[in-house]
Order: C-alpha cells, then sequence, then structure tokens
C-alpha cells in the first residue's frame, strides 16, 4: 500500500468539497431566486437565502404562464416535453434494435452500403445541416407536430453500433437452439435477444431521454405554435421576449422545473447512466 | 464486417428490418446534406427571383469575409477554452476522488448529475450568476476593483459561455477520467513509491501518461461538444454578441440561414462545418482502432 497521507487525505476532502460547492452553486442560486418576490431583483444584488414566495411563483408558471409576452403555462410545456423525449428515446432504441440485428444475423447483398448509410449520420448533426432540414420538414408538413418534432431525431447510429456489438457477445449456440426448436428469425429476436439486451436497452433509455429531453434548436425552429412549445426552448423565450429586464423568479422557477426531471432520471438510475455512457462512447 | 457464424435466410426480412432506420436516414438525414451540398453552390438575388450556379464562389466569398474569419477565431478559442477548463477540473476532481474509498460513490453521485442539464439552461444560469446589475460574480469582481459587463465587452461575454459551456460538460470528462485511473495498475504506483517517487512525480510519469488514450479521446469529444452543441448556451445568453465577439461558427449558420435569409452563405457554411465534423469522426474512429499509448 502507499503511504497513507493524513494533510493529503484532508487536503482531497477540502478540494472536492469546494468542488462540488461551485458545482452546485448555479442551482442553488436558481433554487433561491425562484422562492422570492419580485420586488427582490430590483434592488441590488441578487440573494443568497431562500425567500418567502416558492408556492405562488411555482403555482404562477405552471398554471398560467405569461401570457402577456406570449410564454403559455409551464404544464403544458413539460408535457410536450415529455412526450418528444419519450417519442425520440423509444422511436430511436426500436429502429436501431431492428436494424442491428438485421446487420448481425442476416447476410445479403448490400449490407455493408446499408452500414455505411447509417454509419453517415454519426456525421451529420442537425446543428450543421438546419436549413435543408427545416425545408424537408416544412414540405412534408410537419411543423408544430409532435412528428416533426421527434422523427427527424430518431435516427441513430451510437445506438445501432452500441446494439450491433452486443449481439456480436451473445453466444452461436443459443442462436442455434432456436433454430433446432423451430424458432423464426423474428421469435428468437423477442423471446431470446430482446430479454438478453434488457440491461443495455435500460442504460440508453437513460442517456437517450436526455437527449431528447434537451433538444433545444430543432423544437426552436419548428414550432411557432405555443401549443408545442418544450420547456427548454420555453425558457428561452422568457428571457428575451417582453420586457428588458426578464422577470428573474419566474424564469428561475421554470429554469428549476425544467432541469429536474433529466437530474432526477441520472440520480435514481446512476449505475445505468455510467454504463450507458462509458459503453456506447467507447 | 463480420456476422455470425450461422445466420437466418430470408431474402426480405433484413431490408424491412432496415427500413425505418434507413428510410428515417434518407429523408432527415443525406438528403438534406445533399440539398445543403447543391445550394452551396447557388445564389438567389435579394428578391428571391433569379437563382444562378456560382459554383465555389459562396466558399471564395465566405473565406474573404472578415465575419466570417472573425467566426471561425472565435470558434477556436470557444472550443479550446470549454475543452481545457472542463477537462482540467474534472481530471483534478478524478484524481481526488480516487483518492478516496467510503465516500468515492457519494462525490460521484453529487459530480455527475450536471450532464443532464441542457446547454440553454446552463447558459440562462451562469447568464443570471454573472448579470451586470443583480448577479453576485460582477458584485465580487467589483469589491477586487474588475468592472465585468458581457453586455458591452467581448472579453467577459467569451469568458461566460466558456464557464456555461464548460461547467456541464464536468461531469462526462470526470466520469471517463474516474474510469481510466481506476484501470491503472495499482502495482505500478507502489513500484515508483518504493523507488521514493513523490506523489507528484507519480502522477506526472506514470499516471498522466498512462491515461493519455482518454485524454486524446476525451479532447475530440469535447471539441465536437463545444463546436456543435453548444448552441444553446450562446443563443439563450449572447445571442453571438457583443460586436460578434460570441458568434461561434454553429450560430453564424443559423443567423444567415434563418434571420439574414442567406441561403447561399449559409448552406456553404454549413458544407465546411460538415468536413470538420468528418474529419473529427475520422480521428475518433482511428483512435478506437489504435489507443494511443506512449
Amino acid at each position: 500500500m502507499v503511504e497513507n497521507n493524513r494533510w493529503g487525505n484532508f487536503f482531497a476532502h477540502l478540494v472536492l468539497i469546494l468542488g462540488v460547492a461551485i458545482v452546485i452553486f448555479p442551482v442553488y442560486v436558481a433554487i433561491v431566486a425562484s422562492t422570492h418576490p419580485p420586488g427582490t431583483f430590483i434592488r441590488g444584488v441578487m440573494p443568497l437565502l431562500p425567500g418567502p414566495n416558492a408556492l405562488e411563483n411555482y403555482k404562477t408558471v405552471i398554471t398560467e404562464g405569461r401570457s402577456r409576452a406570449g410564454t403559455p403555462p409551464i404544464g403544458g410545456m413539460l408535457w410536450n416535453s415529455f412526450v418528444m423525449a419519450m417519442a425520440i428515446t423509444i422511436g430511436k432504441l426500436s429502429i436501431s434494435l431492428l436494424s442491428a440485428f438485421a446487420i448481425v444475423y442476416f447476410r445479403f447483398p448490400f449490407r455493408i452500403f446499408f452500414f455505411w448509410i447509417i454509419f453517415l449520420t454519426l456525421m451529420l448533426p442537425v446543428e450543421v445541416r438546419i436549413v435543408p432540414t427545416f425545408q424537408v420538414v416544412a414540405d412534408l408538413g410537419m411543423l408544430n407536430s409532435f412528428a416533426g418534432l421527434s422523427i427527424p431525431l430518431i435516427a441513430s447510429a451510437t445506438a445501432t453500433f452500441l446494439f450491433r456489438q452486443f449481439f456480436m457477445t451473445v453466444p452461436e449456440e443459443l442462436m442455434e437452439a432456436a433454430r433446432v426448436d423451430g424458432a423464426g428469425p423474428m421469435k428468437f429476436f423477442k423471446d431470446i435477444l430482446l430479454p438478453l439486451s434488457i440491461t443495455n436497452i435500460a442504460a440508453l433509455f437513460v442517456i437517450m431521454f436526455i437527449y431528447g429531453w434537451n433538444q433545444y434548436l430543432w423544437p426552436l425552429l419548428i414550432t411557432t405554435d405555443p401549443e408545442y412549445y418544450t420547456i427548454v426552448m420555453g425558457i428561452q423565450r422568457m428571457v428575451t421576449g417582453g420586457d428588458s429586464e426578464p422577470l428573474w423568479h419566474l424564469v428561475m422557477a421554470t429554469v428549476v422545473l425544467a432541469a429536474l426531471p433529466p437530474i432526477l432520471v441520472i440520480l435514481f438510475m446512476q449505475r445505468l447512466f455510467v454504463k450507458g455512457l462509458t459503453e456506447t462512447e467507447k | 464486417m463480420q456476422t455470425k457464424r450461422m445466420t437466418f435466410s430470408s431474402r426480405w426480412l433484413p431490408y424491412a428490418l432496415l427500413a425505418p432506420q434507413v428510410i428515417v436516414t434518407l429523408i432527415f438525414f443525406i438528403w438534406p446534406a445533399s440539398q445543403a451540398l447543391y445550394q452551396s453552390f447557388l445564389r438567389q438575388d435579394i428578391f428571391g427571383l433569379r437563382t444562378d450556379f456560382v459554383w465555389f464562389d459562396n466558399f471564395s466569398r465566405l473565406f474573404a469575409d472578415p465575419l466570417y474569419l472573425n467566426s471561425l477565431k472565435v470558434t477556436f478559442v470557444f472550443s479550446l477554452g470549454t475543452t481545457f477548463l472542463s477537462m482540467s477540473v474534472a481530471l483534478l476532481f478524478a484524481v481526488m476522488v480516487n483518492r478516496m474509498i467510503r465516500s468515492r460513490d457519494s462525490y460521484t453521485t453529487f459530480l455527475v448529475w450536471p450532464y443532464a442539464v441542457a446547454p440553454a439552461i446552463a447558459g440562462v444560469l451562469w447568464w443570471f450568476i454573472f448579470n451586470p446589475s443583480i448577479g453576485i460574480m460582477p458584485y465580487m469582481l467589483k469589491g477586487f476593483g474588475y468592472d465585468w459587463n458581457h453586455r458591452s465587452s467581448g472579453t467577459d461575454a467569451m469568458i461566460l459561455v466558456i464557464i456555461a459551456a464548460a461547467w456541464k460538460q464536468i461531469s462526462y470528462n470526470f466520469l471517463f477520467f474516474l474510469a481510466g485511473l481506476q484501470s491503472i495498475p495499482q502495482s505500478l504506483i507502489e513500484a515508483a513509491a518504493i523507488d521514493g517517487a513523490s506523489r507528484f512525480k507519480r502522477f506526472w510519469t506514470i499516471v498522466f501518461p498512462l491515461l493519455s488514450p482518454i485524454t486524446f479521446f476525451l479532447m475530440v469529444v469535447n471539441i465536437v461538444y463545444a463546436m456543435f452543441d453548444t448552441f444553446g448556451v450562446i443563443h439563450a445568453t449572447t445571442e453571438g454578441g457583443p460586436a460578434q465577439a460570441t458568434n461561434i461558427l454553429v450560430y453564424k449558420v443559423y443567423r444567415d440561414g434563418f434571420v439574414n435569409l442567406n441561403l447561399g452563405s449559409s448552406a456553404a457554411q454549413s458544407v465546411i462545418l460538415m468536413a470538420i465534423v468528418v474529419v473529427l469522426t475520422v480521428i475518433q474512429f482511428r483512435y478506437i482502432e489504435r489507443r494511443v499509448n506512449y
């Protein structure tokens, strides 16, 4: 064992506690700000201790929003974000499971060609091809709809690669046994492969859900109808829309509500999250 | 590329299985990308009445445009700053957490969650902290005699977006560094300790070189993140300002395409960005095939 240095350990704890404090600080400030009445922000520096207005502020943003600045109630936006995140997650998982299955368990002409088409999506983030993608979605009449919010984002090379890698490690004997027993490909997929991949699916689910929930540019472009605003993009409208100085107490209440769901997902599924992250990217 | 030794045989089933993925890719990825390529060779007049085929004129105009060159420079500073800041902080945290035995998991929990915060939200949070009239940081900086104002000072605005972008990325880098540290054989470190190497020396001559594959991988990932995923940070806070000081490439594509409606130029910028992603992706995959180790 390497020497155990008490002062070194003390110092390490000190650095970490300070570090954690700095990392948490922005969120702490947001939570504090969301509990204050509007008057606090006119008088000088922002507060560092909670105020008395928490219930009212959250009630206002959830049920009323800021109708004058064109921001709808948060309740609806939270729901939209949830639907979009779930649609993207489930869509990504199902199409990549199917295509990984096809690529690993079948031999057919143009297999490599299809693999490369899927691989290309890795190289084309939405941000670099926004104008033409927007035109395609507009031509298909998918603006202001959940289909438009989710379908263009569900192609995923990463998930396909991960499932392909995992399927390659599944023992050959399982498939031979299934065939001897007379199971067809789809039955094998449903009854053997899917149950085996459940941990991988769950790990990817966490990553994809966060990815979907945090989409920003895409919803910003294709939703003009407040019905379909998602919460992450809605914040930007609150900050810049209307008055010169934003209503910080309401903005921060919205920020807390927007950040909470994905943070909870990570905290409750930390093990799966770490597995999903470190195994998909390497 | 391999398959299983034994495969199912069906003439149509594999195509049916691939269809959803390939159709989505063709409609929403390949088609728009080729459109961008095509449009980058076109120019519309200001009334949108005539469209000319102008070969590489859009590109040569871009590289003669001081605004675009400025945006390249800004992107370079921004991604380098973000990568360096978030990686060095994450490495420090990972080394410290790796020394812990009982408290390792609780520190990890406290450090991973910012990954879940959307870039736009991270931007708004730090924008609030640095708000010149009510923010806590400008108040404290004033105590040191520094007058912070990211609305007028380009440097301040750049520091603000770098901090916001790096903050969110710390958890990602931390997890990878921690995993890397844990895979370093303890015996190497013990051998060096027996030879009398100090803690500091052990870190720089043994641990850090052994981490180099992970460091390299993270560098590529972070540059990709800073260049393409930080649109929200910029858009929700500085909107490229003041005076173009934070107008990164991705944000400029959006501005020129949707606000200034200069489609040819925006398409040409898209094509350049795609070329950058391709290069970075190839580097990343090369790394996976053949790990860097010294």
